[in-house]
């Protein structure tokens, strides 16, 4: 789950590190009004989850409160590649000296934490690692042994900071570091940090990625749902409890087991037919969850044939075979539904597809045949 | 011959007394697992189907000689699972649970690794480990495998580790072990080990090794391959079109940062000398002709 960056900002505030006052607001006199609160110069910037605002025009410098309305009113409701503006984050406009980049994410091929600074902030660190990797000092903390002052000054110094931001980034990055692990994020990032003209450094940014296996030990999360971005089929499957990601072609597709719907896609794609979503009805689905599945990529307009792949562990497929024909029976399909089983109860599971023909439901045998009839179907 | 796991391994189960440990628990033993025990502090003294069940893994393990454990305690739970188990000696952890969160996974594989470096931790998120004909820990359906060889199967994916061995047995191709290694960011044992442990067995001739997105598991098995695997490798990597930044229902299935994807990965591992195939069904094939050829 991936964090606006006010809420980033009152997470980081909670534990101490230094950001700009600010507000976050979601009209234009709420903007004026915090603006006037907070003292000009102000900056106003849109809360969207995508980078690339400042260019698209949704971040922008007000020194008086004519400016903070025109501003307020012209990024409110801003499109920002699909994102549309609803939250604007009003706050004290600060003096950069130096811009650096700071975060603590997990490396999985070192199975640690991987903590990474530079002194070129302020640009994306995927370009930084390309052009000029040495400028990028990194450290691998043992999660077991967790960050230490020692470790984090060698790490600081490594990073050829400006020495008056020193201290100040020492203090930052270790209670960077517990907001990572406290927080329970996947990414806690700072681009950019910054040191003032007077020598104080603090988070001007902030970028916030949240671990959603985590949220039984967060309840303050739960505010976090409502600014989540989701489209209509997602929320769908999100209340049905479905793992589901939509993507934006005409095949439906339903399996069961991640690797299984992964490998779905790209027999698809082989076929030259092009995914609308994946959908993992995960192990032993039963009618119910089989026909909500059903009924959310049935929902979808794009959908023009579906494929539902199933290899049968746990799951039987006579219980799936089953599932269809309940599932078929309740929903209306708009589109043909191409089923291809295999594995436990295969014979029985077919046997029960044809003793309850429907025109709309199509059993191939394997998975190659029933990619190709689903993409014929869906021309 | 096999690897981690056999006929004569004796495993304690630490969730029996929850709805999926024991009814996957009782296919285990009925499939020849040695369900020697389980665990619950709050029913020691009870049984479970004629399995007795203690109040630790310490005492369990005192009592039965076990070596192994499996997990199917809630994700809150598994990181106090898991160093329970390793602290009471338990040399092999199968962590079927999924949804646990990294952070407790990173914390817990590394204190493990740190205070007992010999033990394995397999998962978490993972469908378990069989040895047809010996033992099955885990989730795996037992009935889709042969027993007596000469294919060891490594892989990221469940179902299609069960996709697979299917392919295989169809073809009447046993399998020596079956090792799924789960799909999230901190697994234990990873592609490598088993790797090394099929190259060192007798009785496997070659190995099935399928990968997914996300990560640099693949790459670094690849170099693996190059340089250490005389046994040939039909490999099989999924998520080819999966899009950037979006989790494809493993948590550790992700391409971040243009880095983990089923292109390179294949790439790596055909550089490596692998027979990659570009659909899963496309294996026991594969297989068959890797074989007819030794």
């Amino acid at each position: 789950m991936d964090l606006l960056e006010y809420q980033g900002k009152q997470l980081f505030a909670k534990y101490a590190i230094p950001v700009s006052d600010g507000k976050a607001v979601t009209d234009v006199q709420s903007a004026v009004d915090a603006a006037n609160e907070i003292g000009y110069p102000v900056v106003i910037k849109a809360q969207v989850l995508v980078g690339g605002r400042g260019k698209a025009g949704g971040v922008k410098l007000a020194t008086n409160e004519d400016e903070a309305r025109e501003h307020a009113t012209s990024i409110l409701g801003l499109d920002i590649k699909g994102h549309v503006v609803e939250i604007l984050w009003v706050e004290h406009a600060s003096d950069i000296a130096e811009e650096y980049y700071a975060s603590f994410t997990l490396d999985r091929a070192a199975k640690k934490h991987l903590g990474m600074l530079s002194a070129q902030g302020g640009v994306e660190i995927e370009v930084v690692a390309e052009e000029n990797p040495d400028a990028i000092s990194k450290i691998w903390i043992d999660p077991y042994i967790g960050l230490t002052k020692e470790q984090c000054v060698a790490w600081v110094d490594g990073a050829q900071l400006n020495p008056k931001a020193r201290d100040g980034a020492v203090d930052i990055l270790l209670k960077l570091y517990d907001v990572y692990v406290q927080g329970d994020c996947d990414l806690a990032e700072i681009n950019p940090l910054i040191l003032t003209p007077e020598g104080n450094v603090h988070a001007l940014d902030a970028k916030v990625t949240l671990d959603e296996n985590a949220q039984f030990r967060h309840e303050d999360w739960a505010e976090y749902e409502s600014t989540q971005i989701l489209d209509a089929r997602e929320l769908m499957a999100k209340e049905k409890g479905l793992n589901y990601i939509g993507l934006d072609g005409e095949i439906g597709i339903i399996g069961n087991g991640a690797g299984l719907v992964m490998s779905t896609l790209d027999i698809v794609n082989q076929v030259e037919g092009r995914p609308a979503n994946f959908l993992d009805v995960g192990g032993g689905a039963d009618a119910d969850l089989l026909a909500n599945a059903i009924e959310v990529v049935n929902s979808d307009e794009n959908v023009k044939a579906i494929f539902l792949n199933i290899f049968g562990g746990i799951t039987k497929c006579d219980d799936v075979a089953n599932g269809v024909v309940q599932a078929t029976s309740k929903v209306e399909l708009k589109s043909p539904i191409v089923v291809r089983l295999d594995g436990t109860n295969v014979d029985q599971g077919r046997a029960i597809l044809e003793a309850n023909p429907n025109p709309k439901v199509v059993v191939a045998s394997t998975m190659l045949d029933a990619a190709r009839e689903a993409v014929r179907l869906s021309k | 011959m096999s690897i981690f796991v056999n006929k004569d391994t004796k495993v304690i189960y630490q969730g029996l007394t929850g709805s999926q440990g024991r009814f996957h628990g009782l296919r285990n033993r009925d499939y020849g697992t040695q369900v020697v025990a389980g665990t619950n502090p709050k029913k020691a003294g009870e049984s479970v189907d004629g399995i007795p069940i203690f109040a630790s893994v310490e005492q369990a393990k005192k009592e039965t000689g076990a070596t192994a454990s499996c997990i199917f305690i809630p994700a809150p739970g598994v990181k106090g699972a898991v160093l329970e188990a390793a602290n009471a000696g338990i040399e092999f952890i199968v962590v079927i649970t999924e949804g646990v969160p990294s952070h407790d996974e990173a914390q817990f594989y590394n204190e493990v690794k740190t205070n007992f470096p010999d033990t394995f931790i397999l998962g978490p998120n993972c469908p378990g480990i069989i040895t047809p004909g010996e033992c099955n820990i885990g989730i795996i359906p037992g009935q889709i495998a042969l027993p007596g060889g000469p294919v060891g199967v490594v892989s990221r994916s469940g179902t299609l580790t069960y996709q697979a061995v299917h392919e295989l047995s169809q073809r009447g191709i046993g399998q020596t072990t079956c090792v799924g290694i789960g799909g999230d960011p901190v697994p234990g044992v990873s592609h490598i080990d088993c790797l090394e442990r099929f190259e060192a067995d007798d009785e496997t001739k070659a190995v099935i090794m399928i990968g997914e997105i996300g990560g640099s598991a693949e790459e670094d098995a690849a170099e693996f391959i190059a340089n250490k695997m005389t046994k040939p490798v039909v490999a099989y990597v999924a998520g080819v079109t999966a899009p950037a930044g979006k989790k494809m229902g493993h948590a550790g299935a992700i391409i971040s940062g243009g880095k983990g994807t089923a292109q390179g990965k294949m790439e790596a591992l055909q550089a490596a000398g692998a027979t990659v195939v570009l659909n899963p069904t496309e294996i026991g094939e594969a297989m068959a002709g890797v074989l007819e050829n030794i």
